[in-house]
């Protein structure tokens, strides 16, 4: 390709570019991201105390790790979201299939759950620490609470799309109705209920740092706020970089189970 | 190289009488189909010819069963027609092949849901699919298939699970016109070596002569049959057909049926 071919290609709306470029491009911004950093900290713009310098948080995360802190409180959260993610999703897959499918469940569920999708989590911690205390089955209710009617109406959203000529030509082979959501809507929605279970995921992440915020003994979150009330700004930068890169990994695992059992949709 | 369809001695094995459809209720209800009477004969090819909006895609919908007529009654095989069932296979206008399945797996969705056991299953997907003349494409997806490959695959699945009849609406109405040609082509092979009833709807009248036993011939709104005409012409066919003095005869005839009753 020469030069003004590349040129074009790059400056070119929807034009696909060479891979080469997608790399080195995504490489550039994390140097760029890191070099700010470093002109921030080592050239005291910015004072020590709201900035750390990047080899203090290489320092702090090496030794936490070492001492199994950094290990402890990881596994803490991860086991939160987890357990809230997937209590959530195998309710809400196969109710919003059905939701989607059946407009007597919609009409039934619709008015709750477009109430209840507007309000605001954070609003109903104070009430959920009430009811079920500080332990771990009040971060699971935040969570559930937070990604459980997003994950319905969009998996109805979806099941709602599928063609009606595809649930016909079913019929005439000899699919029988009741069978319908099992034979045609779930396989036909996969790859899109992944992508719901993906998203979601993200926002579960979310919702467990508020909870571990506000109350919990142990998880990144709280070593955060902890940290922050020692002005150990260093430890804030290392749970977050470790939340950034659980959530790096958990969608790219989910992009490899797409690309596994909904191999058609590419 | 006439012929003269032997309707009269066949038992009939879709019998539509005096079917009406009716979208809505009230003032703004729109009558599709008024008072609709036709019959097709065992092992016929019988193609509904109309202007598009004219309600034969209605028809063929209702004859398999997945809307509900407003008044008269439909029977296939002798059966009155209540619901959906596996003994009317259908072919849609649109591509209708299942997208997380391969074509083989496509092809043997029927007999699978039948409860066949997978040798005798295997040994069907062969068939066709050498039949249509895609053995290399058993383990495709339909997203690597082009329009009328897929549409290949469409028959072949209806016909794979041993219809009463196969219901055809507008099949090849999405394809260019040689693409369209070849499938024509394919469609009466397949048709002579399985020898199933065939209800098909076209806008296409080309299609209609060339494809039909009987052609008829639908106006618009409410549908009602305006003719039901034989097609005299000797099987196999050829595309040629398309060019001979007869053939254009019955377009002609065709045409003029469609144009006095079109426009009102």
């Amino acid at each position: 390709m020469t030069d003004k071919n590349l040129l074009k290609s790059l400056t070119t709306p929807y034009q696909s570019i060479p891979h080469g470029v997608v790399i080195f491009l995504g490489i550039a911004v994390w140097v760029i991201v890191l070099a700010v950093w470093v002109a921030l900290t080592y050239g005291e713009i910015v004072k020590p105390m709201f900035l750390p310098k990047p080899h203090e948080v290489l320092d702090t995360t090496l030794a936490l790790a070492a001492d199994g802190t950094l290990w402890e409180h990881t596994f803490a959260s991860t086991q939160v979201v987890i357990i809230g993610f997937v209590l959530s999703s195998i309710v809400a897959v196969p109710l919003g299939l059905t939701m989607g499918t059946y407009r007597v469940v919609q009409a039934f569920l619709d008015p709750l759950v477009n109430f209840i999708r507007y309000l605001p989590v954070t609003s109903f911690v104070p009430l959920f620490i009430l009811w079920i205390g500080i332990g771990i089955e009040q971060r699971v209710s935040v969570i559930i609470f937070g990604i459980f009617f997003q994950q319905l109406v969009m998996i109805a959203d979806s099941a709602r799309s599928v063609p009606r000529d595809l649930v016909n030509a079913s019929y005439t082979l000899g699919t029988r109705r009741r069978e319908t959501v099992w034979h045609i809507v779930f396989p036909a929605t996969l790859p899109n209920v992944l992508d719901v279970l993906r998203v979601t995921m993200g926002w579960a992440w979310t919702y467990l740092v508020v909870a571990e915020l506000v109350a919990a003994r142990s998880g990144l979150g709280y070593i955060s706020l902890k940290a922050m009330r020692g002005f150990q700004v260093d430890v804030i930068f290392m749970a977050i970089a470790m939340i950034g890169i659980l959530g790096l990994l958990t969608d790219q695992i989910f992009r490899l189970l797409r690309r596994f059992v909904a191999p058609w949709a590419n | 190289m006439l012929n003269t369809p032997t309707t009269s001695t066949q038992s009939s094995d879709i019998s539509v009488d005096k079917v009406s459809l009716r979208y809505g209720s009230g003032e703004g209800s729109v009558l599709a189909l008024d008072g609709l009477s036709l019959d097709v004969g065992r092992q016929e090819f019988c193609v509904i010819v109309g202007p598009s909006g004219c309600g034969k895609s209605s028809l063929l919908y209702l004859i398999a069963g997945l809307e509900d007529r407003t008044g008269g009654m439909i029977k296939v095989g002798g059966r009155p027609v209540n619901d959906a069932g596996a003994d009317r296979g259908m072919v849609f206008q649109a591509y209708t092949l299942f997208p997380w399945l391969t074509v083989k797996q496509n092809v043997e969705y029927g007999p699978k849901r039948k409860g066949m056991p997978s040798a005798e299953r295997n040994r069907i997907v062969d068939h066709y699919l050498a039949e249509i003349g895609l053995s290399g494409f058993r383990d495709h997806y339909p997203s690597q298939l082009s329009g009328g490959m897929k549409q290949r695959v469409a028959i072949a699945r209806a016909l794979a699970n041993d219809p009463e009849v196969l219901l055809m609406d507008e099949p090849f109405g999405a394809l260019d016109s040689q693409t369209r040609h070849s499938m024509q082509q394919l469609l009466l092979s397949v048709w002579e070596h399985s020898k199933k009833t065939v209800l098909f709807v076209t806008h296409d009248i080309d299609e209609a002569i060339l494809l039909a036993d009987r052609v008829f011939v639908m106006s618009g709104r409410p549908g009602q049959i305006l003719a039901d005409l034989s097609v005299p012409f000797a099987r196999p066919r050829h595309m040629d057909l398309v060019m001979e003095p007869d053939f254009i005869a019955m377009k002609r005839e065709i045409l003029g049926l469609l144009k006095n009753n079109g426009g009102h």
